[in-house]
């Protein structure tokens, strides 16, 4: 445990990082990684350009491409002008300023949230900005990490900083064991569900207790990555001994005796057993079963034993009438048994060698729906490599999976993976927008790896624990 | 360091847009987002909810003539929900909304808005359910938002709104362009830089 000063590990990050208080009042942050990719970014770079300014610190930035890439014909130029158009852009940027750029010819290529943990450039103790709500993810590692926008993509780019505003920090600690068959996914859609799709406005979001501390790091990470859907900019988990073994002999992470002057460091960055939270909240571990969306955001979530909650049971009644107008669905319906017609396990939420292993211990022997158009998306090109190693690309095609290249696919469907009228998917995604996988009338389901797995297989949304 | 554009006082008629959690890929669809230029995306706001496949329009207040040249939009809460695009307060903006009023906005969103020059302010529920219907009563209702005096003000009537006090001193002193800001530091970032031990490497 860290030594007692009463201060959380994001007091101690933001004071570490931070540079100056602005003239607005505003803090000065020092951000120790960007990450880049393809959207987000072009007008960032022109936007330097025009104000004729260098990158300031060309080294702590690093790009790769994920949401246009296709995930089956990866062929340049690629079919789609636009995507094309946004690669080269990206390509001149990175040159020019001399940034490093992972693009499809290199094996680090990957969504940028698997890419920046599995090649070591995330730390603990870090700030970390790019260009993309689910920037969370990081904090898995006790990063200090949040999405932005393009004008602070130049920000950054320009001088390594951002002018931002301190936020409160809220415990979120969830008691007890998870039951089998429970995963991170209905952890953090429960939270989600309880908290609301705004209640994290203006917090960070410290997720601990025994359930976390037992998860490994790929289960941390989804619980992170969607502390933006229950509106915290920030989510984040203490870092202690599964953080350190994951983060050991990776490419970025030093070696040797400056591993252990780093493992030092991270510890003493982790919360204080004293520390003062602006709010704490308890759940139950226990008490949480698989979890899954039947509306158009993702706080509007049920236990897979529950019916479709009434309107008149919500907290906003309109907003739920809106969700079944899209989804034409009942309320007071169970919610198992729902059909549906796509299966996607992918995104950076869920595209991580356990949640794959999860999907094919569910597909292995069994057979996809007849109908049923089902998707496994690695979430970079070395979980594909590691995954094809213990054969589980076989266990997915034998079982009627297309195994496609890595990218984000159809969590955003900026790509060629899309939904197509009105079609019901099953995704391991963190969406359930209208329109969000590329068909206005589409309807996305929101649930764990397992779960998207026992669906595709079965046709309809099944209790994976029923179906192991 | 110089302040460019001081953001202090926004004047026009109003348009609402009803609905809490309205999330940014309802504000502008992903496939928009591969226009390598914000330059277009005044065409986009709320595309799917304005146009059907075939491209014709629907019910929304963005195609209703009577809200024509509206540059203050009325939203509920949490608005701006969902992905960090730029490109959501770009379509706003470039539509010709200059200031959004609100029940609350999504972090993400109101820190796009205040790097733009749009201000966005909070109201109680009781307060835009008014607004807006007011707005709705009669397009043509003038409103001027004064940053300085945190007020709304509407006819004979004025409301006092919330805006924390970081954006609006970005506004109204023009450092929401904060990059000269920024840049001033330029030799106290590299001190702040040189301390942290991972940037070079935990090298004993």
């Amino acid at each position: 445990m860290a030594k007692s000063s009463g201060r959380t590990l994001y007091d101690k990050v933001w004071e570490s990082h931070t540079v100056d208080v602005l003239p607005t009042g505003q803090t000065q942050l020092f951000i120790g990684l960007h990450l880049i990719h393809e959207i987000t970014t072009a007008p960032a770079f022109d936007m330097l350009r025009e104000k004729n300014l260098p990158v300031g610190f060309p080294e702590r930035t690093f790009a790769t491409l994920d949401h246009v890439v296709p995930t089956d014909m990866r062929a340049r130029p690629f079919l789609d002008s636009q995507a094309e158009d946004l690669t080269q852009a990206l390509e001149k940027n990175t040159s020019q300023f001399g940034i490093q750029f992972y693009g499809l010819d290199s094996d680090r290529q990957g969504i940028v949230h698997v890419i920046g943990p599995q090649l070591g450039l995330t730390q603990p103790g870090m700030t970390l900005a790019c260009g993309d709500s689910h920037t969370s993810t990081h904090g898995a590692f006790g990063t200090l990490a949040f999405g932005i926008g393009t004008s602070q993509v130049r920000d950054v780019l320009a001088t390594q900083t951002l002018a931002m505003d301190k936020l409160k920090v809220r415990r979120i600690n969830i008691r007890g064991a998870l039951p089998e068959g429970v995963y991170a996914k209905d952890v953090i859609l429960s939270i989600i569900r309880r908290l609301g799709v705004g209640g994290g406005k203006g917090f960070a979001y410290e997720y601990c207790g025994p359930v976390v501390e037992k998860m490994n790091m790929e289960e941390r990470m989804t619980i992170c990555n969607m502390s933006i859907e229950g509106g915290a900019l920030v989510g984040y988990v203490n870092p202690d001994a599964t953080t350190f073994e994951f983060l050991k002999g990776r490419e970025f992470v030093p070696k040797g005796k400056d591993f252990d002057r780093a493992v030092a460091y991270w510890s003493s960055i982790a919360s204080d057993s004293d520390a003062r939270y602006d709010d704490v909240v308890d759940m139950e571990g226990s008490e949480i079963e698989p979890t899954v969306t039947w509306g158009i955001n993702p706080g509007q979530a049920v236990g897979i034993s529950e019916k479709l909650p009434y309107p008149e049971q919500c907290s906003d009644p309109e907003g739920a009438k809106r969700a079944y107008e899209h989804m034409g669905w009942k309320a007071g319906t169970p919610v198992l048994g729902m059909p549906i017609n796509v299966a996607f396990i992918g995104s950076c939420t869920n595209s991580r060698l356990s949640d794959l292993r999860a999907a094919a211990k569910i597909a292995k022997g069994r057979r996809v729906h007849p109908g049923i158009r089902a998707l496994v998306v690695p979430g970079s090109a070395a979980i594909k490599a590691l995954a094809e190693k213990e054969g589980l690309d076989r266990i997915f095609t034998e079982a009627g999976f297309q195994w496609r290249e890595a990218g984000c696919s159809m969590c955003l469907a900026m790509n060629p993976d899309k939904l197509a009228g009105k079609e019901i998917c099953a995704s391991t995604s963190n969406r359930n927008f209208i329109g969000r996988q590329g068909s206005p009338g589409g309807r996305t389901i929101l649930m764990s790896p397992a779960m998207v797995a026992a669906a595709a297989v079965n046709g309809k949304i099944v209790d994976v624990r029923e179906h192991a | 360091m110089s302040a460019d554009v001081k953001i202090v006082k926004v004047s026009g008629t109003g348009i609402a847009v009803r609905g809490n959690d309205i999330d940014t890929d309802r504000i502008i669809p992903a496939r928009y987002l591969k226009e390598i230029t914000f330059a277009r995306m005044g065409e986009y706001p709320f595309y799917d909810e304005r146009f059907d496949a075939e491209g014709k329009p629907k019910t929304h207040p963005f195609n209703d003539h009577k809200y024509r040249g509206a540059s203050i939009l009325f939203v509920n809460k949490n608005f701006g929900c969902g992905s960090s695009r730029e490109h959501a307060p770009q379509a706003l903006f470039r539509f010709g909304i200059h200031a959004i009023v609100g029940e609350s906005f999504a972090a993400i969103f109101a820190g796009n808005c205040v790097m733009m020059g749009i201000p966005t302010v909070t109201v109680t529920s009781a307060e835009i359910e008014e607004l807006m219907k007011l707005v709705e009563l009669d397009p043509q209702n003038r409103f001027a938002m004064d940053l300085d005096a945190k007020t709304l003000s509407y006819g004979e009537r004025q409301v006092r709104f919330d805006i924390p006090d970081t954006y609006r001193n970005a506004l109204i002193t023009g450092f929401w362009d904060s990059t000269s800001m920024l840049l001033s530091n330029l030799n106290k970032v590299k001190k702040i830089a040189a301390g942290l031990p991972y940037m070079t490497g935990f090298r004993g």
